[in-house]
């Protein structure tokens, strides 16, 4: 585990220059997982931003094998690449990781990905969360939380978010977590904690998305650690099926320390709209996960 | 033979590695991060560790030394590293302001 | 005639089995025999009538360790294909068999794995689509993915599936290829049926199949990383080719198939001593005024046929398209020509149009001068009988109908209901 940040390793696989908008905390944590996984890695990407990222035909900007894949098939994908390996006898080199955006994860993704956990597949899938379909132009995805404004949910979401987390918990996995593009040495730490499991792995990162949540480019990183810090994106790992709540959120069981959900509502154009009502059924909800986190723990 | 470096024969759409895979994106940018030296912990104290904005920017366009050092010709300018300085040793300058 | 391979000489404890060897065996289990021969190193599959047995044959290849190969039970036909798609790239040999509504759920990734070029062979057990449900033959399935840019052989009996599942790789994995090929046959007609399928030797099929190689082998390059499928643009950027040029790469691969399977089916013959007639086969029709044009079951049904045509004085004979796509024009067009009368039996519709295949032959015999005349009929479809009969009736109709330089802009269905 590292705690400092000139303790994450010098090698960029990343490579400057992308296509991805300035201040896209995406970027920012597949910078961060791809020098925790390494360059013996096979990473397979559905249609999302993080396609656009990988950059047009005939350059890439990062220095890891990548196959794309069809929006809805990552799970599928990486289930093809880990039997490979395993044919091979390259399955103990190589780590298999399947990376999509919440779209591509809870919604069209979501038979392929759940049958490939149920198989306990040997890779690694992570959804990074930007709580809409960025790529095709910020529509409402599974993940939009509520009262959030999409291109089709133009007065706000009327539902809240889909607890993926918790349905990967239903399958009995044996690594799963949460993490934030805000927090660059828990998103390090726990790629690299995930990497030392066999089976499948699941990792939630909350990526926002400053065109797309409507705040300025340099906010990036506070409007994460606001998600957390309102208790609205717990941050924990669940190992065999105990929950550990990480050290960012860990003071957040205690409701009095959490700031009021409003302060990280107020910061965003897609909220602009909601009321005193809206927020309070918001506090309400993100009370109530918090109890249910309680039982878990 | 299929190549997939050799435009004639490659056959699929197989990328490569390559810097600046989308051009210059310095050039997206309308603030640009200036790292004032003598505010910089790294060289104010020898002996300090730090690297929080190598750390945060988004695709690695500063470097891991000291000081650290910003590649302008990718820079976006979205002033997450300005914004992230536990020193607050980076300022955001318009780019006609700056030489 | 055992040449005694490699692999028969490490096997030394075991007890030999006669080099070849001669089972009864459906279609289905044909297929399995094949892909086990092939030394296929990934499956990937999910049931559906009445693909299932392949799958279950070859799930206890596996399980007994007779063949070594990594089986994914996945959980739809998409992820079938796609998994098999990223199993190729990484740099492995890979199978699936589907039918009907699976094949129409991979539709999207059939697309994916012959725009990446990739050698993936798959079995098509051919199976009407709903609605209304049917579980029955015709060939509506395979046919209704002819755009997808996948090489597709159709059999007529069950030597024939496990020798072109054989083939099927050989042609896939040339370099002058490099696509993907659907090996296809009729439901039950073939897939439940038992016949004498001769096995070749492993070191036969060893010799013949060398072990896999593509253009893409992710876990072969680890030190030099690629990304395969990403954003293309209209226009090529720097001497790079763009989407349209790529596209024109895989039809030019198609278009050089027919020669490549060929050239293959020359070989396997050299070994095997069989030889099914390369992209089509001719059944009497040297001499023939009359052709019956089919695929799979239809062609089988019109050779039967001929005999009675004779007798009533139709010199017929039959041809089978063999090579659906590419549609080999030139060798139909060289079967066809000089032929007065032509009648196409389609196991499908090109809804809207008429059956798919009677509108390529037409296609293919465009231009040339004194064409024959070409009827299409439509028959068997959701695993209605075609009978001789009817292989009967529409050769004559289609005699009359060339008499009376009719031509027929709605399509004709034999053995309908009375009444329909
Ligand atoms: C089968 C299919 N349906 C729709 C699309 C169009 N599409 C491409 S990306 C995308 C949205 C991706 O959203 P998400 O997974 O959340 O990733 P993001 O773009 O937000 O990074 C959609 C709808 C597609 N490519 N394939
Ligand atoms: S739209 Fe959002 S997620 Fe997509 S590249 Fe831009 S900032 Fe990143
Ligand atoms: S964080 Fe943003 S402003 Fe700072 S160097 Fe990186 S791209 Fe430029
Ligand atoms: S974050 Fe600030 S103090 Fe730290 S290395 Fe960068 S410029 Fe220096």
């Amino acid at each position: 585990m590292i705690t400092r940040p000139d303790d994450l390793p010098e090698e960029e696989l990343l490579l400057s220059g992308t296509r991805s908008c300035a201040g896209c905390s995406m970027s920012l944590m597949y910078r961060t997982a791809i020098k925790a996984l390494g360059k013996n890695t096979i990473i397979t990407v559905p249609a999302s931003c993080l396609t656009v990222l990988h950059g047009l035909y005939h350059k890439q900007s990062v220095l890891v094998n990548v196959i794309h894949t069809t929006f809805e098939t990552t799970a599928a994908s990486a289930s093809g690449i880990v039997a490979a390996l395993e044919a091979l006898g390259l399955d103990e080199k190589i780590t298999v990781v399947g990376f999509a955006g919440d779209g591509g994860t809870s919604d069209i993704g979501i038979q392929g990905l759940s049958g490939a956990a149920e198989r306990n597949t040997n890779f690694i899938y992570a959804c990074y969360d930007n709580e809409m379909y960025s790529n095709t132009g910020t529509q409402r995805s599974g993940q939009t939380p509520y009262m959030a404004y999409t291109t089709t949910t133009p007065h706000g979401k009327l539902e809240h978010k889909k607890n993926i987390p918790m349905i990967m918990l239903a399958h009995n996995i044996p690594y799963i977590a949460t993490t934030c593009a805000s927090y660059p040495l828990d998103v390090f730490n726990k790629f690299t904690r995930a990497k030392q499991f066999k089976g499948t792995r699941y990792i939630h990162v909350l990526a926002p998305c400053p065109p797309g949540w409507g705040y300025p480019t340099h906010e990036s990183i506070e409007i994460g650690k606001l998600a957390v810090r309102t208790g609205i994106f717990p941050l924990y790992e669940i190992i065999d099926g105990k929950m550990f709540l990480s050290k960012e959120s860990e003071p957040y069981l205690d409701p009095r320390k959490r700031l009021p959900v409003a302060d990280y509502l107020k910061k965003q154009g897609r909220f602009k709209h909601i009321t005193q009502q809206h927020i309070d059924t918001y506090q309400e909800y993100v009370n109530g996960q918090w109890d249910f986190i309680s039982k878990m723990l | 033979m299929v190549n997939s470096r050799d435009p004639k024969s490659t056959i699929a759409a197989v990328q490569h590695p390559t810097v600046g895979e989308a051009g210059k994106t310095g050039t997206w940018r309308t603030f640009r991060p200036v790292i004032d030296e003598n505010k910089c912990i790294l060289v104010t104290s020898p002996k300090a560790r730090c690297h929080t904005c190598w750390m945060f920017c988004p695709e690695g366009n500063i470097s891991k030394t000291r000081p650290p050092r910003v590649n302008y010709d990718y820079c976006k300018g979205c002033g997450i590293c300005a914004q992230s300085c536990p020193h607050d040793a980076i300022a955001m300058r318009k780019e006609e302001d700056e030489p | 005639m055992t040449s005694g391979g490699k692999q028969e000489a490490e096997d030394a404890s075991r007890p030999v089995p006669p080099a070849r060897e001669t089972l009864i065996l459906t279609g289905n289990h044909a297929a399995s025999f094949a892909v086990k021969a092939a030394r296929v190193q990934v499956i990937s599959a999910y049931p559906i009538t009445p693909q299932s047995p392949v799958v279950e044959k070859l799930s206890e290849f596996v399980e007994d360790g007779e063949l070594k190969a990594r089986m994914i039970r996945v959980e739809s036909e998409q992820s079938a294909m796609a998994s098999l798609i990223s199993a190729s790239t990484t740099g492995t040999r890979v199978f699936t068999a589907t039918s009907s509504h699976g094949l129409s759920y991979m539709h999207e990734q059939l697309a994916w794995a012959a725009g990446t070029r990739l050698p993936v062979v798959m079995c098509i057990v051919t199976r009407a689509i709903g609605a209304p449900w049917s579980v029955w033959p015709d060939h509506q399935d395979a046919v209704s993915e002819r755009d997808t840019g996948w090489i597709q052989i159709f059999c007529e009996d069950n030597q024939e599936i496990y020798d072109t599942v054989l083939e099927a790789y050989k042609i896939a994995e040339d370099e002058r290829v490099y696509l993907p090929v659907a090996v296809c046959y009729d439901g039950y007609i073939l897939s439940h049926t038992l016949m004498p399928v001769e096995l070749m030797s492993q070191a036969e099929v060893d010799k013949f199949l060398p072990p896999f190689k593509s253009h893409l082998m992710l876990a072969m390059s680890m030190d030099d990383p690629v990304g395969v499928n990403p954003v293309t643009v209209p226009e090529p950027r720097e001497g790079f080719p763009a989407y349209m040029e790529l596209r024109h790469r895989m039809q030019k691969a198609l278009e050089g198939a027919a020669a490549v399977m060929e050239e293959v089916e020359a070989e396997f013959a050299k070994v095997s001593g069989r030889h099914h007639g390369g992209a089509v086969r001719s059944y009497r029709l040297d001499d023939a005024e009359v052709a019956l044009v089919g695929m799979g079951s239809c062609s089988s049904q019109a050779k039967v046929a001929i005999d009675d045509l004779r007798a009533a004085g139709i010199k017929a004979g039959v041809l089978t398209v063999r090579l659906f796509r590419p549609f080999p024009k030139r060798q139909i067009r060289e079967v066809l020509k000089g032929k007065k009368v032509v009648a196409v039996f389609d196991r499908d519709v090109a809804y809207g149009l008429e059956g798919a295949l009677c509108a390529e032959t037409k296609a293919s015999l465009y231009g040339i001068p004194d064409p024959p005349y070409v009827h299409g009929f439509i028959v068997g479809i959701g695993g209605r009988d075609f009978t001789t009969e009817n292989a009967i009736e529409g050769t004559r109709l289609a005699v009359e109908r060339s008499r009376n330089r009719e031509i027929h802009d709605e399509t004709t269905w034999l053995n309908l209901m009375e009444g329909e």
